[in-house]
């Protein structure tokens, strides 16, 4: 796979793969950027172009461009970690959904991933097979250099680079080569805020973000540059974090959120969820106009536990509570 | 058997990326075998030997440990067929970023971490540069956007090389890692394949053991570098000595 660029000028060039500036100068060729009206077949040696054309492709692969749409993700059976056939055969999720993932440590819940993000042909140890919209991927989801199925979100994630929110952002935005930036940009940094509730500015170090406020930034990030159709999170922490909208914004990007959980508020905000034991889906289970009931239940309980933390927080007694 | 040469910077996680992929290959039944390379010293060894993994170890010591990879690797490659193995992996930490000790028509991995700074993967040079496959390690602790930036910029310097996301801890894409090796091709011995990237240059006194400092005790290979100094300034460049360059492959 290559590109072709001729009759182009190096001008002509920069403005549609603005990354073929920084291949230039990692080649020493950057001495072709002082002549912007040259046809750059006529200015760059053959092997460069050769080179280029290659490297423009996979960029372009990488980048999303053209890659296909992915609207749903059917996950077949294979077998338990006792071999027996797994008992739900067939589980289909579709873009918008949140399904949430439940079961004990050990159960199999990462291999489940693990298949996801591989997409399994019956080549993984439980054997399963992964289609999207329907069909057997190709090899593109595995080795090729576009996006990654899968984008996770831990509680164990911390953002590690020196940079401040906007220059980090800015980071990933052109990592993506995404169109209009600064709208983007914007936009994560103020539902980032709405999220977090406790606000944070452009300047602030991501470093020196609290843990909802890293969370929040972190949901709002991959909602609007991450290029994976599924989120993967690994519970959301409960404090300084608006947790419902955070799901709603993930779901209103058209994104598939799988959620491992044993968060009961959490596991009740899914559309549905998915029991794992002994290495194998067991069963999936909607939730009943009575759990969503208690939903409210637990949010109340909830708020009552929080209302006490705050009075801890600021010296009062918890005589009465 | 299969050979595969395994390089990394020092403290990525190569060594919990090997045993994990290995446990995946050893529970199909298939034999597999290390030989680590390093420095001055390495507890890894025991650490192979507990999986049940046969392995070897060389330690460069006083001799530039690129240059001691390529003076031994076809006997390893013998050992590993001798043990009968079905997989061979070299483990070999790229020390100075200059070198790597990647084969044409031997599968080459580069292990690189998340926490290494998005200017990493331009600062490694040829043992990512000219990888196979790319194995980015500790994704578990840093952020997706993180990810992806690293990624991109792993992209930006080898194109073509397949980036896989390995955890060195829970083992995540091990598995999936493993049937790259697996699927490789058969190596019955290195001898007369080539390097992918020419080792650095060498052969000065301080390779001979020479420890003082000064222009009076360099001899052989020596380059120094162009600090602009002010005329009159005391330097050790003679009017031969050749000013300092990118290497470019």
């Amino acid at each position: 796979m290559s590109v072709q660029f001729a009759g182009m000028t190096v001008e002509a060039v920069l403005g549609r793969w603005p990354f073929v500036e920084q291949f230039l100068a990692e080649r020493g060729l950057a001495g072709v950027l002082d002549e912007p009206q040259a046809d750059l077949e006529a200015v760059l040696p053959e092997q460069a172009l050769i080179d280029l054309g290659a490297f423009v492709a996979e960029m372009e692969a990488f980048l999303g461009a053209g890659s296909q749409e992915v609207r749903e993700l059917t996950i077949r059976g294979g077998r338990a970690k006792d071999g027996s056939p797994e008992p739900l055969a067939e589980l289909t999720v579709r873009v918008g959904e949140v399904i949430c993932i439940v079961g004990p440590t050990g159960s199999g819940k990462s291999r489940l991933l693990g298949d996801i993000e591989w997409v399994a042909r019956g080549d993984t140890p439980t054997g399963r097979h992964v289609l999207i919209n329907g069909e057997v991927p190709g090899d593109e989801w595995r080795f090729g250099s576009g996006p990654r199925l899968v984008a996770q979100l831990s509680q164990n994630m911390n953002f590690v680079m020196d940079l401040s929110v906007r220059e980090f952002l800015t980071l990933h935005a052109e990592s993506r080569q995404a169109s209009e930036p600064a709208e983007k940009i914007e936009r994560i940094w103020s539902w980032a805020n709405e999220l977090a509730g406790e606000p944070f500015a452009m300047d602030t170090p991501v470093t020196s973000l609290s843990g909802g406020q890293s969370r929040a930034l972190m949901i709002a990030d991959t909602a609007v540059l991450s290029a994976s159709p599924v989120v993967l999170i690994d519970e959301i922490e409960n404090a300084g974090i608006d947790r419902r909208q955070a799901l709603d914004i993930l779901v209103r990007q058209e994104k598939i959120v799988l959620m491992a959980t044993h968060d009961p508020i959490l596991a009740l905000m899914g559309d549905r969820r998915v029991v794992i034991a002994g290495g194998a889906m067991q069963k999936v289970i909607e939730p009943s106009a009575q759990e969503r009931a208690n939903l409210d239940e637990l949010k109340a309980l909830d708020a009552r536990l929080m209302e006490l933390r705050r009075r801890l927080r600021a010296g009062e007694r918890l005589d009465v509570i | 058997m299969r050979f595969v040469t395994v390089s990394g910077p020092p403290a990525v996680g190569k060594t919990a990326v090997i045993i994990k992929t290995l446990e995946h290959l050893q529970r199909e039944g298939r034999k597999v075998g290390v030989v680590k390379f390093d420095c001055l010293a390495t507890e890894d060894d025991a650490l192979y030997r507990k999986q049940g993994i046969a392995v070897r170890k060389g330690l460069a010591g006083a001799l530039c440990p690129d240059h001691y990879f390529v003076s031994n690797v076809e006997e390893c490659v013998q050992w590993g067929l001798a043990e009968g193995l079905d997989v061979l992996v070299s483990e070999s930490a790229g020390l100075c970023n200059r070198c790597s000790p990647h084969i044409r028509e031997v599968l080459a991995v580069c292990v690189i971490d998340n926490l290494s700074g998005t200017d990493a993967p331009r600062k490694i040079g040829p043992m990512l540069k000219a990888a196979d496959v790319v194995v980015i390690t500790k994704g578990d602790i840093v952020s997706q956007a993180e990810r992806e930036v690293f990624a991109a910029r792993v992209r930006m310097v080898n194109p073509k090389a397949a980036i896989m996301h390995v955890n060195g801890i829970t083992g995540q894409g091990s598995f999936e890692l493993g049937t790259l090796w697996r699927g490789t091709t058969e190596t019955a011995t290195v001898e007369g394949l080539r390097l992918r990237f020419s080792m650095p240059a060498a052969l000065c006194s301080y390779c001979l053991g020479e420890t003082r400092i000064g222009a009076d005790y360099q001899m052989g290979n020596v380059r120094k570098m162009d600090l602009e100094l002010p005329t009159g300034a005391k330097t050790d460049g003679g009017p031969g000595a050749a000013t300092d360059r990118e290497d470019r492959t």
